[in-house]
């Protein structure tokens, strides 16, 4: 069964923030498609680390600032 | 939609119009006689030929009609085609062994070659619908 992924993002408010980046530039400058970029924004695919770093360096912050891995409800102490 | 899921809908179109058209054709010729005694060695033939030429020019056609990210493939491509194959497969290998177990049943050719004529329609057909819905809904968490 296909589950959504827990990994969430801040891709589409850090896109606005830098000129209002389309996502066919942010595709073109981490070398993947349009489409995988959407997936990605929609947490319809989780990227690889690599992936995931290129589109942090793209911004120019850190990994924790573009992606977010929320802790469920057991997980906390 | 990027070229590589636009390639999963062709092969889905391709493959469930070929053997549409095979089922079509062998029932027909069978008339009211038996089945396996209907000719279809040449429907068979012509269907895969028609169905890998088919694919190849709407593939080119696409292209050239949708431009955007032609040819173009990345890491997630590549796992949705790894997905997709990977259903596919499992279809193959089950008409294999349905092939073999009809040869040492010592069926008529007719059934034996439909089993597998059947089971590689089947991995195409479904290896495209799982690209499909990894495109369109994501890839399952392992």
């Amino acid at each position: 069964m296909v589950k959504p992924t827990r990994v969430t993002n801040d891709i589409r408010r850090l896109r606005f923030a830098h000129n209002e980046m389309t996502q066919a530039e942010l595709a073109d400058r981490t070398g993947v498609t349009r489409q995988t970029i959407i997936a990605i924004e929609q947490g319809r695919y989780s990227p690889s680390l690599e992936m995931a770093f290129q589109i942090a360096r793209v911004f120019g912050v850190t990994l924790d600032e573009v992606f977010q891995y929320p802790a469920q409800e057991r997980e906390t102490p | 939609m990027g070229s590589e899921e636009r390639s999963a809908w062709i092969m889905l179109v391709v493959s469930l119009t070929a053997y549409a058209i095979y089922v079509a054709i062998v029932v027909g010729q069978a008339g009211k006689a038996p089945l396996e005694e209907a000719p279809y060695v040449a429907a068979m033939l012509w269907t895969t030929g028609a169905a890998i030429v088919g694919s190849i020019l709407l593939n080119i056609i696409g292209s050239m009609v949708m431009r955007e990210g032609a040819g173009k493939k990345d890491q997630r491509d590549r796992e949705i085609y790894r997905f997709g194959e990977s259903i596919g497969q499992s279809f193959l290998v089950i008409g294999g062994v349905a092939a073999l177990l009809m040869s040492m049943a010592e069926l008529p050719y007719f059934w034996i070659a439909n089993a597998v004529y059947l089971a590689f329609f089947l991995s195409a057909a479904l290896a495209s619908v799982a690209k499909i819905v990894a495109y369109r809904r994501g890839l399952p968490a392992w």
